[in-house]
């Protein structure tokens, strides 16, 4: 609970409410233009008058204008990828570091976390050509692959897997569990939510990564719609800014309904996600 | 369980992940130092050996001082702002504020939007003579100016869309902290008279301490990693004004074609980023240390 002696009082409570008001306003504007613009005709994009029609033109303007369905498939297949193949790599990992002695243990773990400082966001021009020599540019498992050990996944279970209590551990080896049997049984249920946390923090990264999946894509069969959406507005189609912003509220739409419903949980799980 | 059991068990499960990792972080990181020593292929020439020359070329290229300058203003103009606001926006949704709720969502939002579709916004934010902010200028008679496109705007521009986006992913490291805390601290310096303010300074700010350096840590990698707002609302322009190091990256490795010189600069990028890690390495030793 919060230090309920030191709460504002008075003149100084209105204007801290006032300022927090201002800020959230600050902070929704840009939401709110876009909102503006894109449910309402090109001539009230810039005009703000209450009589405006709606309209939801744009957004089939925009929907018509670009392959935008193949773009979401490819960003679904592309995070549902990338969690699935983090999550078994990343538990087997956890569980090694978590519980088994054996040498080199340490630098091991050590060369894991290089990871969260040099991600592979800046290794750009190597993994390019790791990717031209594997033979798999331009496809939805390329953009993925870099991604799939993820350093983050392994520090962060890798501490749930320690608050895990020994004895659990003994008894169900005791009951005749194999190593991988007590890893399923006993770790991964307690572990469930911080397994919940990284979910959502690996799908909103992989669902908003830009740079790589644009370097390493080239058509439409493998483009997510981050990609999908700045090769739309980046061609001169002499689109308007409406159709361009109804696009871009397009792409995020998934997103921020799944936040606008789910908001504690993302909340809690980028704050567990961050706290280590 | 037998002791080479263990060993064994150890090192089968870490296998897959290890495998990936030095697929795509530590061969990469390693391979970009040794390609950064040759020459770019060109035609039927292959790459040969070339010494420090790309590394020459890096010292007398005007436009890579620009960027590294503008990575460091950029990371200089941000960090400090990002923090201080996420901490109001902490403490104020902290305390038994009006609207509570709908203020923590206002602030956090931007968090979870793509890059890209906050820079497409922005852009038209930011659009001369239409553009919201020109309007809201105009109110005020001020002439129409170009923000992204003259360049002593373009980069401040970017700024404030990056304190925009990063200050309500910081509040939410905060509120956790603040919430931690014990309410008896705050009524003990009650007692003994502290004002709010001295109590902020002396109490709540050191404790924070540990949050502040943890997103002090982010912020410096994302200030070096995160430029997907600027292909889309300036591709570093005008004149290079808003080039940071990975754009400029960027623009060698795969506009250009130059690999070699994209390599020698990429080894810049990692010893900076390498160089952070160091820092917070040392910084948490001591923290450990002072506890």
């Amino acid at each position: 609970m919060s230090a309920l002696v030191y709460q504002p009082r008075g003149a100084v409570r209105g204007l801290e409410t006032a300022g927090a008001w201002v800020l959230g306003f600050l902070w929704v504007l840009p939401l709110l233009y876009a909102f503006w613009t894109a449910f309402h005709p090109a001539e009230f994009s810039t005009r703000f008058a209450l009589a405006a029609p709606l309209t939801l033109d744009n957004f089939v303007r925009a929907w018509a204008a670009a392959p935008f369905a193949r773009y979401f498939l490819n960003t679904v297949v592309l995070v549902t990828m990338v969690l699935a193949a983090q999550l078994v790599l990343v538990t087997l990992a956890a569980y090694s570091f978590a519980r088994f002695e054996f040498p080199g243990r340490n630098a091991l773990f050590a060369l894991v976390l290089v990871q969260l400082m040099i991600m592979p966001d800046v290794l750009i021009v190597e993994n390019y050509h790791t990717m031209t020599v594997l033979g798999i540019k331009d496809t939805i498992l390329s953009i993925g692959l870099p991604y799939m050990a993820s350093a983050f996944g392994i520090f962060l279970l890798r501490q749930t897997f320690k608050t895990v209590p020994r004895e659990l551990d003994e008894a169900a080896r005791v009951e005749g569990c194999t190593p991988l049997g007590v890893l399923w049984r006993v770790y991964v249920p307690l572990a469930r939510p911080t397994y919940l946390a990284y979910a959502l923090v690996s799908v909103s990264y992989h669902w908003n990564n830009f740079l790589w999946p644009l370097i390493i894509t080239n058509s439409v069969e493998s483009r997510p719609v981050t990609v999908g959406l700045q090769v739309f507005s980046a061609t001169d189609q002499g689109l308007d800014w409406s159709v361009i912003t109804a696009a871009t509220l397009l792409t995020t739409a998934p997103l921020l309904v799944a936040f606008l419903l789910f908001q504690k949980q993302f909340v809690q799980s980028f704050m567990r996600a961050g706290i280590r | 369980m037998t002791r080479s059991a263990q060993w064994i068990y150890g090192w089968l499960l870490l296998l897959p992940a290890m495998a990936l990792l030095v697929l795509f972080t530590h061969y990469p990181a390693l391979a970009t130092l040794w390609q950064s020593f040759f020459s770019t292929p060109k035609g039927s020439r292959g790459s040969v050996f070339v010494g420090a020359d790309n590394y020459e070329q890096l010292v007398s290229d005007p436009i890579f001082w620009q960027a590294l300058s503008n990575n460091l203003w950029y990371a200089l103009g941000t960090i400090p702002a990002s923090i201080v606001i996420a901490i109001l926006m902490a403490l104020w949704v902290n305390e038994r504020i009006v609207g509570r709720g709908f203020l923590r969502l206002a602030y956090f939002t931007p968090t979870i939007l793509p890059m890209i579709a906050v820079a497409n916004i922005w852009l038209f934010f930011y659009t001369p003579e239409y553009g919201l902010l020109q309007q809201f200028l105009s109110l005020f008679g001020a002439p129409n100016h170009n923000w992204l496109g003259s360049k002593s705007t373009a980069l401040p521009a970017l700024m404030a869309v990056t304190i925009w986006k990063e200050a309500g992913f910081f509040m939410i490291f905060y509120l956790a902290a603040l919430q931690s805390m014990s309410p008896h601290l705050a009524e003990a310096a009650a007692i003994e008279g502290a004002s709010r303010w001295y109590f902020f300074r002396r109490v709540t700010f050191p404790l924070l301490m540990p949050t502040t350096l943890f997103v002090l840590v982010n912020a410096v990698i994302n200030a070096f990693r995160l430029i997907d707002h600027i292909v889309v609302m300036t591709r570093g322009g005008p004149d290079n004004a808003t080039a940071l190091l990975l754009y400029y990256v960027y623009e060698i490795g795969f506009r250009f074609w130059d690999t070699a010189y994209a390599a020698a600069l990429t080894v810049v990028l990692v010893t900076i980023l390498a160089l952070v890690a160091l820092a917070q390495f040392v910084f948490l030793e001591r923290r450990v240390h002072y506890q």
